[in-house]
């Protein structure tokens, strides 16, 4: 081999340099770790493994882009198993042994409650995924929520319904209400008692149910027998798809009904009750109607689904997806401006900026929920069949309120499909 | 609330569907910890597997779901006979059945459930079958949904074709002998081991029909067996471990008192009125209603 000058060297050395730090740019060595639990088997898994696809997303797009920091962006993840118990565990390995330099929640209010703790000990900031009202007892200041539920997120997830019961003519009189004695349910029912008495309703059933019921119908015949004007349901995905085949079965009908149904917002169970959502009146954060095109959501959601047929994981991609791939978004811009990795100077940018998402501007206001609650409230109209893909277009969920993002008309009265 | 007639009669019917239901899941239980001693507490598992495979067959090929249980039923059974010797030769030989084969049907119920959730994922899985949906008007207000009436028959067909098979034929005969005492059975020349492997491959065999009954019943997850694994027991220890009849009659028994409590008094009390039943009836009869 030939001896090479100097100059010859530093000619072939320099490009070379150039060549690996030009893609990204300012990568160093050190990655930048972010850790959390998120339930990747157990009852959240279906909501776990969708926000982690919406994560990854984010990670391969920022370090696309040269990471953060200069630094190139690792997920440390593992499986909390949907269960508390394994959240503290999880992370203080995070914290001790991992030496992450972020963490998030895991998805949902359980893990993230069981997360608390440790994390205000540690001093962390901490952004959690769709966690209800986590920080009403915590009051903890680096507490940032993913959730459009706002301050009050007991009332939130029945304001809507009820404020649409009050625009019926003629008034409505009664209300019979009934979920699950599980936490989200149990406070979804709360608000929605008190956001009917202030509308005036008498009500005329108001009982739960525990988590493991099988059988929904007499429940439902129950509700029937109290004969309400207004039926309002609080409940998970198998109770949601039980107590609407009852509802059915049984023959209830209502000027209106729905409610507080976590389930309805998944392809399963859309698909699985077809046209015995009609005119079901339900909450949900996202759908895609044009009332509600934020920049880059389409994008978004069309890579989500590319990433989620081959994982097997929910097909729709609307309900928690965005607001993951969101949650990442603030977090970056917060970092960014923060310029380091301190969470002092992180949580001071999260509670101070607006932020731009894919799923809107957002700005963090009391407790460290949404400034600007968002839950809407909508309609299945025109369901037909069980097909999927009539669930991608508009017009199917309709959004009724608020005013801002209302994309059609409410239809009224509920009745029960005859068979 | 006031007890109207309508109200009582439905809710009355709706627990002798739910019981029906109750009965083929619980059965499998009488026959393996009622009738062999052994704590199968991944039953609830083998039910969620027969779910799953019942889903995979209808959404894949169109199969109703029933019919792919059936189909499914005699290689639940074959696992079934291979797990009870697993079993055997690794604790039951040794005499270390009690806390160390507890611990392996744990170990059973996690290695399925983990099983099905790296194959099928993590979301709600339903059947579609023609009498999943309607129901059906009788009289008096009554009004009956298919996809309960369905669990109802096949569930009491189920119970009804084992009783039989154990008091008409000689292998059944020789496991409820086995059920009774191995240690004469031995000494009239049975084989107490490949008795047992038949009646564990049976249990098995009924868990994943009964899996069938669960999917046409609600949507199921990997996880959802866990929410029956007191609810089967409970009706094991209420009927009288061993009896057929009595599984079916606890069944009933408790999804009546379920339906009735759930209609009047709100279903918060259901669990609390069925497991209330179970104490009095132990305290009154320790061996259960039809237990000897």
């Amino acid at each position: 081999m030939n001896d090479l000058s100097r100059r010859e060297a530093l000619g072939l050395i320099g490009p070379a340099l150039l060549a690996t730090t030009l893609p990204l740019h300012a990568q160093s060595g050190q990655s930048l770790k972010i850790g959390f639990g998120m339930a990747l088997s157990g009852g959240l898994a279906a909501g776990g493994k969708a926000s982690l696809i919406a994560y990854q997303i984010w990670a391969d797009d920022v370090n696309a882009k040269g990471g953060l920091l200069g630094r190139k962006v690792e997920l440390v993840h593992y499986d909390d198993q949907s269960s508390a118990a394994t959240v503290p565990g999880i992370y203080s390995k995070l914290l001790d042994i991992d030496k992450v330099d972020i963490v998030v929640s895991g998805y949902a209010t359980v893990p993230t409650a069981a997360a608390m703790p440790i994390i205000i000990q540690r001093g962390k900031t901490f952004m959690s995924l769709f966690a209800l009202a986590v920080n009403d007892k915590f009051r903890y200041d680096r507490y940032f929520s993913m959730l459009p539920a706002g301050p009050e997120a007991k009332y939130a997830f029945s304001r809507g319904f009820f404020e649409l019961v009050a625009t019926l003519d003629p008034k409505p009189q009664t209300v019979a209400f009934t979920g699950a004695d599980a936490e989200f349910s149990i406070l979804c029912l709360e608000g929605a008692r008190e956001n009917a008495k202030k509308i005036g309703l008498k009500t005329v059933y108001d009982r739960s149910y525990p988590p493991n019921t099988i059988d929904y119908t007499p429940i439902v015949r129950s509700i029937k027998a109290a004969n309400p004007d207004i039926v309002f349901y609080a409940s998970y995905p198998p109770d949601s798809s039980g107590l609407i085949k009852a509802t059915h079965e049984v023959g209830l009908s209502a000027r209106m009904l729905g409610g507080g149904m976590v389930g309805l917002q998944f392809a399963a169970l859309k698909t699985q009750l077809g046209p015995m959502l009609n005119n079901i009146v339900y909450y949900e954060v996202y759908v895609p109607e044009p009332s509600l095109q934020f920049p880059g959501i389409e994008q978004f959601v069309t890579r989500y689904r590319e990433r989620a047929a081959k994982e097997g994981v929910e097909p729709l991609g609307f309900y928690l997806p965005p607001f993951a791939y969101a949650e990442m978004q603030i977090l970056e811009a917060a970092i960014t401006a923060a310029g380091s990795l301190d969470d002092a100077k992180i949580a001071e940018q999260l509670r101070t900026k607006t932020f731009p998402t894919v799923v809107g501007d957002l700005k963090f206001g009391a407790g460290g929920e949404w400034a600007e609650p968002r839950i809407l409230s909508a309609q299945f109209q025109g369901i037909v069949g069980n097909d999927v893909e009539q669930f991608k277009q508009p017009g199917k969920q309709v959004v009724l309120w608020p005013a801002k993002y209302k994309s059609g008309e409410l239809k009224v009265p509920f009745e029960p499909i005859k068979r | 609330m006031a007890v109207s007639w309508d109200l009582l009669i439905n809710a009355v019917l709706s627990g002798l569907l739910l019981g029906g239901f109750y009965a083929a899941v619980a059965v499998g239980v009488t026959i393996a910890f009622g009738m062999l001693d052994i704590v199968n507490i991944a039953h609830p598992a083998f039910i969620v597997l027969g779910a799953f495979i019942a889903y995979w067959l209808n959404s894949s090929y169109g199969i109703d779901p029933l019919l792919a249980s059936l189909l499914a039923a005699p290689f639940a059974f074959l696992g079934g006979r291979a797990l009870y010797r697993l079993y055997y030769y690794a604790f039951e030989r040794r005499g270390e059945e009690s806390l160390q084969g507890l611990a392996f049907f744990f170990g059973i119920l996690f290695i399925v459930e983990v099983s099905l959730l790296l194959h099928f994922g993590v979301d709600y899985r339903t059947v579609e079958a023609a009498y999943i949906g309607p129901s059906v008007d009788l009289p008096f207000s009554l009004s009956v949904p298919l996809r309960l009436l369905t669990p109802l028959l096949v569930g009491l067909a189920m119970v009804l074709a084992i009783q039989i098979f154990l008091s008409r034929t000689f292998i059944g005969r020789a496991i409820l002998a086995v059920s009774q005492d191995p240690g004469a059975l031995r000494m009239v020349g049975g084989n107490p081991v490949k008795v047992k492997e038949i009646a564990f491959g049976i249990a098995i065999a009924t868990a994943i029909i009964a899996g069938a009954l669960l999917i046409i019943i609600q949507p199921v997850e990997p996880s959802v067996g866990r929410e029956f694994i007191g609810r089967v027991f409970a009706i094991c220890v209420l009927g009288g471990m061993t009896s057929l009849a009595g599984t079916v009659l606890a069944a009933m028994i408790l999804g009546v008192a379920e339906s009735i409590t759930t209609t009047f008094w709100g279903p918060s009390w259901a669990p609390a009125v069925a497991f209330s039943i179970l104490l009095i009836t132990l305290a009154v009869r320790p061996s259960g209603i039809l237990g000897r």
